[in-house]
């Protein structure tokens, strides 16, 4: 293997992509050398996966060149990118899920009979050696990858990128499901490829095996290359700094004072925790209060928002409105009982929304028992609600009969939030609300919400954008692993602060602050007893 | 062993359907008024083998995750087709089967490049070219009729030298010609893989379109088999006797446990499916069971199949698993 050091093994230059309006990568430049562990660091949104994606040819990218070997490449689809070379572990697995693992690992290339038969014994013998590489030792071959554990499909995952011989190992967070054990035989497996002049990207939200595995370190912001640096050369903090940068802090409608947030808790959460996703939840939202959750992508964020929403069966600890027990008995009921909890879903288009029918349906689908008693709809009634709510929202719409699918994302969003206003929840629980939205219709939303919560609803906001959570929530809870990981108030809600908590660190200064402030929110009395089942 | 075990707990669907199979076999023979007999065994064989054909076609196109409404039409169709030419000196005979065959194929195909290809919902495609492969066999056989080599016919509807029925023996021919040698190569397993995860199967570099339309023609070839045979029994063609065997496939793969959702399942089991919605028609009939009962008799069978393979769903914890 011929591993000049001079000559880059890939080169990107000027690559950018776009999609609509959104400038996912902004003309990258970016070198990785033969024989070596690069890390990719950056906030959700930074530009990372489309980087991955644009290497092994997912996406394409609009300009710019990639060269391999100091050699112009195009990469149109994922075999032309393993012929390359560059093989990519996926964040979202690409394992047939009712294929056997050794079927999966071979599943590009099988060994062939003369006959051209699958030759199985040897497939099952290529698994069981690259598991064996890897350390793994306990896993049976002949199991279907549908009956695995995540940590296991994920280990399963990168045999399978072994088997392609990668000359550039792409690692899209995929530590992320490994326990530490296995983390540590994925290290000293990619230090031995290093050995053999195979290169690795690793993509990792976690700083500390960003020091323990990479040599060098590249930092992501808004879909930009910002700086590459040996790994040890720069501090946590300044690397924290150089991911936020500054970014334009878009107009937030006044928060109220703290002060105002007394009386009783609209919400109580206590203990709250269902299989492997939630454990152990203390929270308290007052009525008015805006109150975010943060953290990196899938710690438990939308499990809790499905959970309170009544979709999750046999959960423990308990959860208390106004006071009041809630019982756990699904979606219906968390509607019923004079609109409790209302939950506007992440994805509009299939989760939320019946885009093939009119604003004015959407609108009163959700509402329908107190429109339409007996069910019977009463066109007038429905008419003026609808009116209603497109003034109050600002729907903009040809007419309340236009199709939701005609209408801009922004108004889709809001006829979505309108659709479960009309319910005058007492809780209203939001999934990512200004995904996809653009600026403008993002400003209506926030001083909507806004004035829901001066109305006097709490509502639960879950965002992946940072600067979201700043400017519209009162306080906002940081999810790390399905925990509280911190609850960030008043001055404490910066953004090195949340990201700090998001990537599980403790904070720097004043390390007992956030802790501190998570309890605060619990009542004393509930803490540190055995967590109950819900009543039923 | 462990191998089988493997097997048992992955297709407990198929595992189930074969004991029940056994069950209903012991039932049919023993209330059968000459008994189990290689004579009677043979008439079971060629009552089952028509249906076990399109079932074990349907089964790969449903692991395919799609759905193919066409079976019932492509084997009217070749059944006409055999009527036409399946007579004669050998020669024309050979050519004859190689026609029928060829049909089915090329049935298949279209069915295949009209779902793929031309990317419409399996159900319509599916729908549209069963109603267009009635109108040709029409046109080929407008009435009921025409003939077929008495010769070949004996043949392959008594037994093998006084062994076993020779349908019976068939039926394993080809599922094993048809099935069992493009499931130990990478075309049956992109077959599968497509059903299972067909996003999952392209990002690891396998041909999802070709496998699909690689399953319709094998539906197509297993459909024109199950047409000849009923040539054969019949000796004569008929453009009309499909429909029937449409809908009793898809019962059938679903009572021998291939999921409508693509990539799980087996042959074999939509093969046993077929023996026992035949084997209860039979069972029935020397009951004394009214006839018109036969449907409410089959209808509860699939019904108890289908909730059988919902008990997974008790256990889930998260009320949005129901509805996928």
């Amino acid at each position: 293997m011929q591993t000049d050091q001079s000559v880059p093994l890939l080169k990107l230059v000027g690559v950018s992509k776009s999609y609509g309006a959104t400038r996912a990568l902004d003309a990258v430049d970016l070198c990785l050398a033969p024989g070596s562990i690069h890390a990719i660091l950056g906030e959700n949104g930074a530009g990372k996966s489309t980087l991955m994606k644009s290497l092994v040819g997912v996406v394409q990218p609009d300009s710019g060149r990639i060269e391999i070997d100091g050699r112009p490449v195009r990469i149109t689809d994922p075999q032309t990118a393993a012929r390359l070379g560059v093989v990519c572990v996926f964040q979202e697995l690409s394992l047939v899920p009712h294929l056997t693992v050794a079927e999966n690992i071979t599943i590009a290339d099988p060994p062939l009979t003369r006959l051209g038969f699958i030759n199985r014994g040897e497939s099952r013998r290529i698994a069981r050696d690259l598991m064996a590489r890897m350390g793994v030792t306990d896993l049976d071959v002949d199991t279907r990858c549908v009956d695995l554990p995540l940590t296991h499909q994920q280990l399963v995952e990168i045999a399978k990128a072994l088997h392609r011989r990668p000359r550039l190992l792409i690692l899209d967070e995929a530590t992320s499901a490994l326990s530490a054990t296995d983390v540590a035989r994925l290290f000293a497996l990619l230090r031995g490829l290093r050995d053999d002049g195979v290169s690795s990207l690793f993509i990792s939200h976690r700083m500390h095996e960003i020091d323990a595995i990479a040599d060098t370190c590249s930092v992501f912001r808004n879909g930009a290359h910002v700086e590459t640096f040996r790994v040890g050369a720069r501090s946590d903090a300044e690397r924290v700094q150089m991911m936020i940068g500054r970014s334009i802090r878009q107009v937030y409608p006044a928060k109220p004072p703290a002060q105002e947030r007394r009386g009783t808790p609209r919400l109580e959460l206590r203990g709250l925790g269902w299989e492997d996703a939630l454990h152990g939840i203390n929270l308290t939202v007052m009525p008015g209060e805006i109150c975010g959750l943060g953290g990196l992508e899938g710690q438990g964020q939308n499990t809790l928002l499905l959970a309170l929403f009544g979709v999750l069966r046999r959960m423990h600890g308990q959860v208390l409105l106004d006071g009041q027990l809630v019982r756990d008995a699904g979606p219906r009921s968390a509607r019923a009982g004079g609109g409790r909890f209302a939950l506007v879903p992440e994805s509009r288009k299939t989760d939320g929304l019946h885009l093939e029918m009119s604003v004015a349906q959407n609108l009163t689908l959700a509402a329908l028992d107190t429109l339409a008693p007996h069910g019977l709809t009463r066109p007038p009634r429905e008419q003026r609600a609808v009116a209603d709510m497109m003034a109050r929202l600002q729907i903009k719409a040809a007419s309340p009969d236009a199709l939701v699918h005609t209408l801009s994302g922004g108004n889709q969003q809001k006829v979505l939030l309108g659709k479960w206003i009309a319910l005058s929840p007492r809780v209203l629980l939001l999934d990512d609300p200004t995904r996809g939205v653009d600026v403008g219709t993002r400003q209506q939303i926030y001083s909507t919400l806004r004035q829901l919560a001066a109305e006097g609803i709490s509502l639960l906001v879950h965002s992946s954008d940072q600067d979201e959570l700043i400017g519209l929530c009162d306080r906002v809870a940081v999810l790390y692993g399905g925990r509280i990981a911190a609850m960030l108030d008043g001055p404490e809600l910066t953004e090195e602060r949340l990201l700090a908590a998001a990537l599980g660190q403790a904070p720097a200064t004043g390390s007992s602050a956030g802790q501190a402030a998570a309890q605060a929110g619990v009542p004393h009395t509930d803490r540190g007893t055995a967590p109950e089942r819900r009543a039923s | 062993m462990t191998r089988l075990r493997s097997t048992l707990r992955q297709e407990p669907m198929a595992a189930a359907a074969a004991l029940f199979l056994a069950l209903l076999l012991t039932a049919y023979f023993a209330i059968h008024p000459r008994g189990l007999t290689l004579a009677t065994a043979t008439i079971w064989s060629n009552q089952v083998f028509v249906l076990a054909m399109v079932a074990a076609g349907q089964a790969i196109v449903v692991f395919t995750r799609s759905l193919d409404l066409s079976v019932g039409a492509i084997l009217a169709l070749a059944n006409c087709v055999a009527a036409r030419l399946v007579d004669g000196t050998p020669e024309e005979i050979a050519l004859g089967l190689a026609a029928t065959l060829g049909v089915g194929l090329l049935c298949g195909l279209m069915n295949g490049l009209a779902v793929v290809a031309g990317r419409v919902q399996p159900i319509i495609a599916t729908l549209a070219t069963g109603a267009c492969f009635t109108g040709v066999a029409l046109w080929v056989m407008p009435i009921p009729g025409g003939s077929i080599s008495a010769g070949l016919s004996d043949l392959m509807t008594f037994d093998l030298a006084g062994t076993v029925p020779t349908s019976l023996a068939l039926i394993v021919v080809c599922v094993g010609l048809l099935w069992g040698i493009p499931r130990l190569r990478k075309a049956g397993r992109a077959i599968l893989a497509a059903g299972s995860s067909a996003d999952a199967a392209r990002n690891s570099g396998l041909d999802v379109d070709r496998a699909r339309v690689l399953a319709y023609v094998l539906a197509g070839g297993f459909a024109a088999i199950g047409g000849l045979f009923l040539g054969l029994q019949t000796l004569s063609g008929d453009a009309n006797v499909g429909l029937n065997y449409t809908l009793n496939s898809i019962a059938a793969v679903v009572i021998g446990g291939v999921a409508l959702t693509g990539g799980q399942g087996t042959v074999t089991g939509a093969v046993l499916g077929a023996l026992i919605l035949q084997t209860i028609g039979g069972l029935l009939f020397f009951t004394g069971v009214a006839p018109l009962a036969q449907p409410l008799v089959q209808g509860l069978v699939l019904a108890v199949a289908i909730s059988a393979g919902g008990i997974n769903l008790l256990r889930q914890t998260s009320r949005l698993e129901f509805h996928k």
